[in-house]
């Protein structure tokens, strides 16, 4: 009982002291880093990335991995724009369209996976093709333009009297709550502990299949919301949004310090792994580093944080 | 001149993440003799021998081997300096032949260099007869019982040129034909100079196959003795450090309502048409040779598998068990063999395993609350006294015994009505199988089904009301009178000797 209370994620505080090393660091090569502007201007960044790492994150947990939801963010901009922009639909309608295909995707993977015993890469593989041809066959070639203010509200404004923008806020709300469900429902205990031992756990009477699919539809439907926050900041639903963004999801969760493995890793170790990933090429940028060599530093920071992860388990 | 010892251990201390597992023991081996390390699941026999096998190098204290002191860093280096280990866990690939696994990184090969197949499998061949096993060297490990793929892991261990060959639990899966190849094997190597360190609990076995004999408890050293100069009492209660008085207890209750029926479930070539029923304030034991079907059995009724053909009823009713949650719901419990990888999240502390079958004790309006849990879990874990220094433990530190009482504990918390125990004592000590018996005579008494799966002849025999015995996926016989188990019977049904099924006159006797 007294371990119980003393205990610290430490995989959590290896994450965040390394976000506060890069800060402090980068502070002091290159001052204009450390401004208010910049801080809000890293985390606008993050925002889109940080949801999606969200639902990338809960299927980790269970030991799986989605790689479809990139092509998710284009897919369901792309119906949401055609709905809103040239069907004339109410946004509410249009957005609600997109939030239930996100998830209708995330759902199909996830049968596909826990009924017909697809291997997750496999099954995401094939629903990433799938999505990302049916936004470019919607859209042929088209950029769908021209939103209500309205609409827009969540990526480009900012909260009432302050410079805080909408979209963080709604980033951190949404935290918040995975992180309570996470934690403090029975889903969550169900998904780390399907992770940790997926037979143990349906001969301890759980319904397995049930959080498996439910885990594959969150994962789409935040990669739904985080295409509607992308194309409120751009203005704009391209059938390429979202190119490459599930690996930079993927890449926040395990810098976060989730197991690839399954059954370990926390809600705020992805928002903090997100956030490094930004702060590095943030401060790459203000320190004019090229956009290529930017690429392999961050390549270099998965690997560390995947060799990290990999000796945490070593030592288990 | 010859050295005496082979190898002696002074002063070993091994700690875990809180817990001393070893504090201060010794142990030593002979060339030519079986040495028996004895002691209770947690004692630290497995612990010591993972030190000398170069499993876990993070250890203090001396170890000479052959007169020179070393320092054990590896298994490999173990390994060449003629250490054998078979482990008590399976350490088999199971999408391998028998000879890959055998020869696992140390193939034979052709001039140019590429597997020799041929030698390889003529080797394990040789190896695998040596030890009269009929296992084909070809066959996939996966496609093994768990008493063949021991003597896999038997044959692998004698391939290596060894000194010591360290067997934890050999014959915890064996068959007794197996088991007595097994004897035939070890006569062999002690007249070839080999120490051999035994370490089981069955103590019949110990009193037949042992020399000298160390005793452990709590991970401090007790004391070595000759085998031939103690009785199993004796052994027992050294073991224990007090005697075991009536080790089989039986509750006196009389059997109530029906709560489990079930009539011709088919499966495959697995079951074949088996029914049975058990009532409430009864145990109701399972007895059979490996591969008889009893946990298949038993994972059909709980929904972990489907069957062909067959009905269950719960109470009465008829019932419809797909799914593991729906079994949950009719208040069934399994207890599966396998406590590692099946019963138990290894990586996760008790309170979550505690949990997992029933979190409501945990809720409250506003979700799931970690002090509720532990004093939930704690109260559970006290109840059957289940031994760790906290909830916030990990399953895996834990020792047999307290392993599978976590189990109990995570079904306890559903208040089940029909609870299935299989082999709820494989690999536990003396002393927590005795408790588990006392757990599972209290659910008798609380007017629970008890459903147990044994292969242990004496512990089926002495805990059981009544017992159903079957044989190649058959039932082959059912002993409703406690006056009327024998031994004799028993073995009798389980081999396939007898038949209720059958006339009379073609019982072959």
């Amino acid at each position: 009982m007294k371990l119980k209370e003393r205990k610290i994620d430490f995989s959590n505080m290896s994450a965040l002291i390394v976000l506060i090393v890069l800060c402090i660091g980068l502070s002091i090569a290159e001052p204009a880093f450390y401004s208010i502007g910049n801080l809000i201007n890293i985390l606008q960044q993050v925002t889109v990335y940080a949801v999606l790492a969200l639902g990338v994150n809960v299927v980790i947990f269970t030991g799986g991995i989605d790689i479809s939801v990139g092509s998710i963010v284009a897919f369901t901009g792309i119906v949401m724009g055609k709905l809103i922009v040239e069907c004339g639909l109410p946004d509410p309608v249009g957005i609600l369209a997109a939030l239930l295909i996100g998830a209708a995707c995330g759902t199909f993977s996830g049968v596909m996976i826990a009924k017909f015993k697809l291997q997750p890469m496999i099954a995401t593989l094939a629903m990433m093709s799938m999505a990302r041809g049916a936004a470019y066959t919607l859209a042929d070639g088209q950029t769908i333009t021209g939103y209500s203010d309205g609409f827009r509200w969540i990526g480009v404004a900012n909260i009432p009297g302050t410079r805080i923008p909408v979209q963080i806020v709604f980033m951190l709300l949404l935290y918040v709550l995975f992180y309570y469900v996470m934690k403090y429902r029975k889903f969550g205990r169900f998904i780390y502990s399907i992770g940790g031992n997926e037979e143990a756990t349906r001969l301890s009477g759980i319904d397995v299949d049930k959080y498996k699919i439910l885990a594959y539809t969150i994962s789409g439907l935040c990669a739904a919301i985080a295409s509607v926050i992308l194309v409120a900041k751009l203005n704009s639903a391209q059938s390429t949004a979202g190119l490459d963004y599930e690996m930079d999801a993927i890449a926040s969760c395990v810098i976060g310090g989730t197991s690839l493995l399954g059954g370990y890793g926390s809600v705020w170790g992805t928002l903090v792994g997100a956030i490094i990933m930004f702060v590095i090429r943030n401060g790459l940028n203000l320190l004019n580093v090229s956009s290529n060599l930017q690429k392999l530093v961050l390549g270099v920071v998965i690997l560390l944080a995947v060799l990290a992860d990999s000796l945490r388990n070593r030592k288990k | 001149m010859e050295q005496e010892y082979i190898v002696q251990m002074e002063d070993i201390t091994v700690r875990f993440p809180g817990v001393l597992a070893l504090d201060k023991v010794r142990f030593d081996a002979k060339p030519g003799e079986v040495h028996v390390l004895l002691g209770e699941n947690g004692a630290g026999k497995s612990t010591i021998m993972k030190v000398l096998a170069g499993v876990n190098t993070n250890y203090e204290g001396r170890i000479i081997y052959k007169g020179e002191e070393i320092t054990v860093r590896s298994v490999e280096e173990q390994r060449a300096r003629g250490v054998s280990i078979i482990f008590q866990e399976m350490n088999l690939l199971k999408n391998l032949t028998v000879a890959e696994n055998m020869f696992l990184g140390r193939q034979p090969v052709t001039k140019t260099g590429s597997v020799d197949w041929k030698a390889m499998n003529r080797q394990a061949r040789e190896l695998l007869d040596s030890i009269d096993s009929n296992i084909s060297e070809k066959a996939m490990v996966s496609t093994l019982s768990v008493g063949q793929m021991q003597m896999v892991e038997i044959a692998k261990a004698l391939s290596f040129k060894c000194d010591i060959i360290i067997m934890d639990e050999p014959t915890s899966a064996l068959t007794e034909k197996e088991v007595a190849a097994l004897f035939r094997i070890i006569d062999k190597l002690k007249k070839e100079g080999v120490a051999i360190v035994y370490i089981s609990h069955r103590l019949e076995e110990i009193a037949k196959v042992g020399d000298r004999l160390t005793v452990f408890r709590d991970g401090k050293y007790i004391d070595t003795v000759n085998v031939a100069d103690v009785t199993i009492d004796q052994m027992v209660a050294m073991m224990v450090g007090r005697e075991m008085t009536d080790y089989y207890p039986k509750a006196d209750v009389e059997p109530g309502e029906t709560l489990l029926e079930v009539r011709d479930i088919r499966r495959g070539n697995v079951l074949k048409g088996v029914s049975f029923h058990a009532r409430a304030g009864e145990i109701t034991g399972f007895y059979g040779l490996m591969g008889a079907g009893r946990t298949e059995l038993m994972r059909v009724i709980f929904g972990a598998d489907p069957c062909d053909s067959g009905e269950i009823l719960v109470k009465g009713k008829p019932v419809q068990i797909h799914s593991c949650q729906k079994a949950k719901s009719l208040g069934l419990a399994l207890l599966t063999e396998d406590r590692k990888s099946q019963g138990l999240i290894l990586n996760f502390d008790l309170n979550q395993n505690i949990s997992l079958a029933n979190m409501d004790p945990a809720m409250t309006a506003f979700g799931f609350s970690p002090a509720k849990e532990t004093k939930n879990n704690q109260r559970l874990a006290d109840s059957i006294n289940v031994k760790t220094p906290s909830l916030a433990q990990k399953a895996k530190n834990l020792s047999g015994g307290n392993q599978q009482k976590v189990v109990i504990c995570k079904w306890l918390n559903t208040d089940s009505d029909i609870i299935i125990f299989d082999e709820p004592t494989r690999g536990i000590d003396v002393g927590a199988k005795a408790e588990i018996y006392k757990i599972m005579n209290s659910l008798k008494e609380r007017g629970k089904a008890v459903v147990m799966v044994s292969s242990e002849l004496a512990e089926c025999i002495g805990v059981s009301d009544r017992i159903y015995v079957m044989h190649e996926g058959e039932m082959t016989g059912v002993i409703d009178d406690p006056k009327d188990f024998t031994e004799e019977l028993v073995v009798g049904y389980a081999t396939g000797a007898k038949n209720m099924n059958l006339s009379k006159g073609a019982e072959a006797g």
